[in-house]
C-alpha cells in the first residue's frame, strides 16, 4: 500500500489519510487520489479491526453469539443484539411476551438518540467546531447512566436475549427517562441554534457530497443515508411511525435526517414509557438452543441502517453459516462516488454525516 | 408481486429456474453461466425491478459453494433470494458490479474470506485481509494455529 503513495504519470498526488487519523473515527485508512486540491479517487482499505466475527459465531452458540454482535456497531449495540435476538426466535418460534417487546422498542430508540448523539457532536468536530462536542457528550452521559442502572453496562450491554430480555426494567427507569426527555427536548433546540443555522456550518454541507436516489439503492445504502436521497427504507416503518426523509441528497440532508430521526425517537418513548405492560419479561425457552435445519433472515434498523442477521442452521447447537449485512459497509462503498470532484476538506464532512463505525464495517 | 407471482414470472423469464421451498422468500436457483444475463433480467424487468441487493453471502458447503443473493425492490417491496451452486475445487461465477454497485465491496469480501473469483470485476482484490495473505479464512477447512482461537 506504501508504495501507490506519490505522483502519478498525470501529475495527480496520492496519499493516505488514515488510518491513525481523527476524523476517520477509527481505523479506516483512505488512499486518495488529487490533482491539486480537488479528489479525482476515494479508496478505502479495511480491515484495521477485522476480527471475522462471522467465523467466531460458527463456534459460538445461540446464545452466546448475540454478545460478540455488540463489538461490532457498538454505538448501536442494542440494536445489534435485538436483530440477532429476532432471528433465533424467528427459528425456534419463540413467542416474545408484550412487555419484553416494549423495553426492546424503548431500549432501542434511547440507543439511537444516544448514537445520533454522538454523531453530531463528532461531526460538528468534523467541519471544525469542537464545542458542540462537549454539549452531546453532556447529554450522552444522561442515556449512559440509564442504561447502566437497567443493564448494567454503558456501551455493550448485551440485554436482549432469545426470548426477552435478561433482566426487568430499573424501578426508577421511567421516571429518569422521563426526566431526560425533558432534559433533552430543550437541548435539541440549542443544538438547532449552536449548528443547524449556523451559516458557516451550512456552507460547508449544502450542495456537498451528492447522492442522487438511483445512486443510494445501486449502492445499496440504508439508514439516515439512504432517506436523505429520498429513498423509503425505514425497517421500522410498520410500526406506528412517521419515517424521516429527505430530498436533497447532500451532506445537509443526511445531517436534518438525523436531527428529525432524534425528535421521532423521543416521540417514541413518550409514547411507550406509560405504557409499557406488566407481565414477564422473558418467554421461557431451553438451556440450550437448537435451530432447525434451514435459513433465517432478520433485519432491524440501526442508527446507521439496515442490519441484516442471516443464520444457516444444519439442527445444531452452533450456527453453520452466519452473515451479518452491515449498513455501515454498504454506505461506505457509495464514498468514492460521493466524494469524487470535491475538494479534500469536504470529504472529512462527507464521511461525518455518513456516520461510520469501524468495527461495524470490518467486523 | 406476490410469491406465487413472482414465481411464474422467474418461469418465463429466466432458462430453467429451480425453485427451493420453505424460506421466508421465494428462492430460485440459477446456473453460473447463465448468471450475468440472467441478472440483468432481473434488474430491468419492468414488472420485478430488482435494483436494491442488500446482502451478499458465500457459503462453503465442503462439496460445493453457494453464493447468496439476497434482492428486493424499492418499489413494488419484494424480495428474491437467488442462489448459486458453484464448484468447490474452481468456485468462478460473472460479477454483477456492473448491475448494482454494491455488489463491487460485497464480491470483493468474498473472494477475500472464501475464495470465489468473480470474472470481470473491475478490481478484484483481498479487502480486510491483507494482500500477502494465504488461504480463505472462512472456508471450512481453513486452518490458522496462529490466529485462531479453537473455543
Amino acid at each position: 500500500m506504501i508504495e501507490e503513495v506519490g505522483t502519478t504519470e498525470l501529475g495527480e498526488l496520492v496519499v493516505n489519510l488514515g488510518p491513525q487519523h481523527p476524523s476517520t473515527h477509527g481505523v479506516l485508512h483512505l488512499v486518495i487520489t488529487l490533482s491539486g486540491e480537488t479528489i479525482k479517487k476515494v479508496e478505502p482499505h479495511l480491515g484495521y479491526i477485522h476480527r471475522s466475527i462471522e467465523k467466531m459465531c460458527e463456534s459460538l452458540s445461540y446464545r452466546q453469539f448475540i454478545y460478540v454482535t455488540s463489538r461490532m456497531d457498538y454505538l448501536s449495540s442494542h440494536i445489534n443484539n435485538h436483530g440477532c435476538a429476532l432471528c433465533v426466535e424467528k427459528g425456534m418460534q419463540i413467542e416474545v411476551p408484550p412487555r419484553a417487546k416494549v423495553i426492546r422498542v424503548l431500549m432501542d430508540e434511547l440507543t439511537r438518540l444516544a448514537s445520533h448523539q454522538l454523531w453530531w457532536g463528532a461531526m460538528a468536530m468534523d467541519v471544525g467546531a469542537l464545542t458542540p462536542f462537549f454539549h452531546a457528550f453532556r447529554e450522552r452521559e444522561a442515556i449512559n447512566d440509564i442504561m447502566e442502572k437497567t443493564c448494567g453496562a454503558r456501551l455493550t450491554m448485551n440485554y436482549m436475549c432469545p426470548g426477552g430480555v435478561s433482566f426487568d426494567l430499573h424501578p426508577d427507569f421511567q421516571k429518569e427517562v422521563k426526566a431526560f426527555l425533558a432534559f433533552f427536548r430543550g437541548k435539541l433546540d440549542e443544538y438547532d441554534e449552536l449548528v443547524t443555522d449556523n451559516v458557516i456550518f451550512q456552507g460547508r454541507m449544502e450542495g456537498v457530497g451528492y447522492l442522487s436516489r438511483e445512486a443510494a439503492i445501486s449502492y445499496g445504502c440504508s439508514g439516515p443515508t439512504a432517506r436523505a436521497s429520498g429513498v423509503s427504507c425505514d425497517v421500522r416503518k410498520l410500526s406506528p411511525y412517521e419515517e424521516v426523509t429527505g430530498t436533497g441528497g447532500d451532506c445537509f440532508a443526511r445531517y436534518n435526517v438525523r436531527m428529525g430521526e432524534m425528535r421521532q425517537s423521543m416521540a417514541i418513548i413518550e409514547q411507550l414509557i406509560d405504557n409499557v405492560p406488566e407481565g414477564e419479561f422473558q418467554a421461557k425457552t431451553k438451556a440450550v438452543l437448537k435451530l432447525p435445519k434451514g435459513e433465517f433472515y432478520s433485519k432491524v434498523e440501526t442508527a446507521r441502517g439496515e442490519f441484516g442477521v442471516y443464520i444457516i442452521s444444519e439442527g445444531a447447537t452452533t450456527p453453520y453459516r452466519i452473515k451479518f449485512r452491515s449498513p455501515g459497509f454498504s454506505n461506505l462503498s457509495a464514498l468514492d462516488h460521493m466524494a469524487r470532484g470535491h475538494k479534500i476538506g469536504d470529504l472529512v464532512a462527507i464521511m461525518g454525516t455518513l456516520d461510520l463505525v469501524i468495527p461495524d464495517i470490518d467486523r | 408481486m406476490n410469491p406465487q407471482e413472482l414465481k411464474e414470472k422467474l418461469e418465463a423469464l429466466l432458462p430453467s429456474p429451480t425453485f427451493e421451498e420453505g424460506g421466508e422468500w421465494t428462492t430460485v436457483f440459477v446456473d453460473p453461466a447463465t448468471w450475468a444475463g440472467s441478472a440483468r433480467l432481473l434488474r430491468t424487468t419492468k414488472e420485478l425491478d430488482l435494483d436494491y441487493l442488500f446482502c451478499v453471502t458465500a457459503v462453503d458447503w465442503k462439496t460445493h459453494f453457494t453464493m447468496v443473493f439476497h434482492l428486493s425492490s424499492t418499489t413494488h417491496r419484494h424480495t428474491l433470494v437467488v442462489k448459486i451452486k458453484l464448484d468447490h475445487e474452481h468456485p468462478e461465477v460473472a460479477t454483477v458490479s456492473d448491475i448494482w454497485r454494491t455488489a463491487e465491496f460485497h464480491e470483493r469480501e468474498a473472494y477475500d474470506l472464501m475464495g470465489v473469483v468473480f470474472t470481470g470485476h473491475p478490481d478484484l482484490r483481498r479487502l480486510f485481509m491483507t494482500d500477502d495473505w494465504n488461504g480463505w479464512p472462512l472456508r471450512k477447512d481453513y486452518e490458522d494455529p496462529v490466529n485462531m482461537i479453537k473455543l
